[in-house]
């Protein structure tokens, strides 16, 4: 190999002196992966150490930094059968990471407090009813005191921290009225304590927390373990960029140390790694991902590219540009920008409700509280009341009646391989009644496939498709896409730009240009598609290649229209090849040629008919109609601005998840009410009782962890009874897109 | 009923102790990779060296 790979980046220090690199590892399906990973790699020459993290399917590995270098481990792990890529931990996943931790601390906090304070409460109320003495019972009151205080001031901080961000806002979030209940809850404890009372509270307040922290953790939990798995994805893409350093040299170097101004060497069949302008060369580009269009540019000197798009045909050297610097991707930005102030004003299920909750039971306890006044009662005991109220109606199992819900929704999608960038937006996919579909890498595949498969003999796909590995022009790999995935053949040399050959049993094979395999050209290829020739001896097949439909396009469109949807098509591609697209679907309302502003526009145009519209897209195009729509999802082949904009991202080659993920959506949703009207039965029992002064500790105990369970339990009916995608190895590793592209490149 | 005085804080004593345990088991990430941890425990490479 000419060119060396700099690992620098992505290599730190351990305290002990080794070099430490994390490497995101492909092909991990059983436990014995971890033993065999790991026992190659230990031995292997100035390696400190390696361990595989098997949740994270992520290796670290530590060495020596005189002795060997990453790329033995890689070559190493490659042999094995591992594809494997260097790994950055992202910001917003180490915070994340740390947010989980700060979460379980409190979590054992709050357990910890919870059960001591539960053991001196059954002492007191049993005690109460038999005969334990008034100084037993203040010193197990001061005692809870003690214990909860303190671990109440450290595990409530997540809610106070929101409460005060939410009064400081200007708005009511359901942490509001759990923050005042815990605090009221506890310092009327510690003033009945004071005065040598029968009852404190100080079990309901710490249990409260212990229950509302575990949901919380949960979620993050699950948060997190979505970020993960997307994270390694991203990696498993191993987008690098040939750099010319100072020197001239070429060096592999990650996309994200790119910056304006660097040189770097764009060969045929790669994806551009940055926004750029073209110091040398001359090619064609499938800017397909950019702009939807399927027909290629042609471009020479001076003419810029965006990151993302396909380089054909001959090498490029480019310049990079800062992002945002030309007119497409301004005026892309731009667009975002106006469209995401419209969709801010979405108001989540759990706030709306907090809205009406909020107020009408602080108004309650007010109301108690002048009504026993009025009845006669003492100050004191009037407000004792007031308290208890506020006690009993925190809003337990109102907290935990959307979250619980979601933890469980979002983690049956992940498996189902959807994952969502935000849980709200399982509230606003169950709203949806409108679909609009990208054409271009979404209704169609990312890569294309040959056309005339049925006319060929089968054993010529499977051939073609084995020598086709072996190259890394854009043709070539939808022909390798086009079969069953194999091994390739050994020995395969490739002429650059041309085509690829092999001796395989005594004869030569060769895929490539028409000259390249020695035959005329014949009549030109039909529009939308592009000629590559297969001579197996002296047979030559002449191979279509042309976008495909996902294999479940047609009834993933039956389905959804099943359903009620209504579909539409708006492409950026030209009238020609989305007109077939949306005859083989059924979807007599499309649009083509359409600019990023025309997609807005026609989802405006929606919107304002009173339609919620689910958009579907991939293309850097696609980026403002994502934001603007009610809900969006991006296949995982998607631009990164456009998975960003989306509510969520989902894997492999069908789109079946866009189904699963609506039914899983409107479940959760059915769910959600479901718990709401559970805490709301709740209340309409619990609140008379409160009012009319019946709740003593253990009712109210009793109460609150009965209805968190019974709206916990409820929440669990949201696992999709009938997972799609099977949690086999086999089946996850066939939906599994990234899988492919890795097995599709070519050794390096 | 005095007993109380020395064994509640003992109980207490206890608790704190199997708090402190998880903070430090959380702290050394004991808890970043449980799927491994559950094979880590069958696999015999300390012997076989």
């Amino acid at each position: 190999m000419s060119e060396s790979v700099d690992y620098s980046h992505w290599t730190r220090r351990a305290p002990d002196g080794a070099a430490e690199i994390d490497l995101a590892i492909d092909g991990i399906d059983c436990a014995a992966c971890l033993d065999e990973i790991e026992g190659a790699l230990k031995p292997l020459r100035g390696v400190a150490r390696a361990r595989l993290n098997l949740s994270s399917r992520r290796l670290t590995i530590g060495w020596r930094e005189a002795e060997t270098s990453p790329a033995v481990f890689i070559e190493e792990l490659r042999r094995l059968g591992y594809a494997a890529f260097p790994f950055e931990v992202q910001r917003a996943e180490a915070s994340e990471t740390a947010h989980t931790k700060w979460l379980l601390r409190c979590v054992a906090v709050a357990a910890f407090a919870s059960m001591n304070i539960m053991l001196l409460s059954v002492s007191v109320w049993s005690g109460n009813i038999t005969d334990i003495t008034p100084a037993t019972r203040d010193f197990f009151h001061w005692l809870s005191a003690l214990i909860a205080l303190p671990a109440a001031a450290y595990a409530g901080q997540p809610f106070f921290r929101n409460a005060l961000a939410g009064i400081r806002a200007r708005s009511l979030n359901m942490d509001v009225p759990i923050s005042l209940g815990i605090l009221l809850a506890l310092s009327m404890s510690v003033y009945e304590t004071a005065h040598h009372a029968e009852h404190a509270y100080f079990d309901s307040a710490v249990m409260l927390l212990l229950f509302l922290l575990a949901g919380r953790a949960l979620d993050q939990v699950m948060r997190r373990k979505t970020r993960a798995a997307a994270a390694n994805l991203s990696a498993l893409k191993g987008e690098v960029a040939h750099r010319h350093d100072e020197s001239g040299n070429l060096v592999t170097a990650p996309v994200s140390v790119l910056s304006p101004g660097d040189r770097i060497l764009v060969r045929p069949g790669e994806r551009c790694p940055a926004d750029g302008v073209v110091l040398s060369g001359r090619s064609e580009l499938d800017e397909s991902v950019i702009t939807g269009e399927t027909a290629r540019r042609a471009i020479s000197e001076g003419a810029s590219v965006y990151a993302g798009s396909i380089n054909f045909d001959g090498a490029l050297t480019l310049r990079v540009t800062s992002a945002g610097s030309s007119s497409l991707i301004d005026e892309v930005g731009r667009l975002i920008e106006k469209a995401s102030e419209a969709r801010s004003g979405y108001r989540r299920l759990a706030d709306r409700a907090a809205r009406i909750y909020a107020p009408m039971v602080h108004a309650t306890a007010l109301a108690t509280t002048i009504g026993w006044l009025l009845y006669g009662a003492s100050l004191h005991d009037a407000i004792i009341i007031a308290i208890a109220v506020l006690i009993i109606t925190c809003p337990c199992a109102l907290a935990l009646a959307v979250p619980a819900v979601q933890v469980v929704a979002s983690g049956s999608l992940f498996r189902s391989g959807v994952y969502l960038n935000s849980a709200e937006a399982l509230e606003r996919l169950a709203e949806v009644d409108e679909i609009v579909f990208d054409k271009t890498g979404t209704l169609t595949l990312p890569i294309p496939r040959i056309a005339n498969a049925e006319s060929l003999p089968a054993n010529v796909i499977e051939l073609a498709s084995r020598l086709a590995l072996s190259s890394r022009h854009p043709l070539a790999a939808a022909v390798a896409h086009s079969g069953p995935p194999r091994s390739p053949i050994e020995g395969a040399d490739e002429s650059a730009g041309a085509g690829v050959k092999a001796m395989l049993g005594g004869r030569e094979v060769r895929l490539g240009s028409a000259s390249f395999c020695g035959v005329d050209k014949g009549e030109a290829a039909p529009s939308g598609s592009s000629l590559i020739f297969f001579r197996d001896g002296d047979a030559v097949h002449r191979l279509e290649i042309r976008q495909a439909l996902r294999v479940d396009a047609v009834e993933v469109a039956a389905a959804l229209r099943a359903r009620g949807f209504r579909l539409s098509i708006l492409s950026g591609d030209s009238t020609a090849s989305v007109a077939p697209v949306a005859a083989a679907l059924g979807i007599d309302d499309w649009k083509a040629g359409l600019k990023p502003a025309d997609k807005i526009t026609a989802i405006e145009a929606l919107k304002t008919a009173g339609r919620r519209v689910l958009m579907i897209g991939d293309g850097l195009n696609d980026a403002p109609a994502l934001t603007a729509a009610h809900c969006s999802l991006s296949p995982i082949s998607a631009v990164d601005l456009a998975q960003a904009q989306s509510d969520a991202v989902f894997l492999g080659e069908k789109l079946q998840p866009v189904v699963e993920a609506i039914d899983v959506g409107r479940k959760a949703r059915k769910l959600m009410r479901q718990n709401l009207l559970l805490a709301v039965i709740y209340n309409a029992f619990a609140v008379p009782m409160a009012i009319l002064g019946f709740v003593t500790p253990l009712i109210a105990a009793a109460a609150m962890s009965g209805s968190s369970v019974l709206v916990t339990l409820n929440a669990l009916r949201a696992r999709s009874r009938s997972e799609m995608v099977p949690d086999t190895p086999e089946a996850a590793r066939a939906a599994d897109p990234m899988r492919l592209a890795v097995v599709g490149r070519a050794p390096t | 009923m005095t007993i109380l005085v020395i064994l509640v804080p003992v109980a207490l004593a206890l608790g704190l102790a199997g708090l402190g345990a998880f903070m430090w088991s959380l702290r050394s990430g004991q808890y970043d990779d449980n799927e491994g941890a559950a094979h880590r425990i069958l696999s015999d490479d300390d012997i076989r060296r």
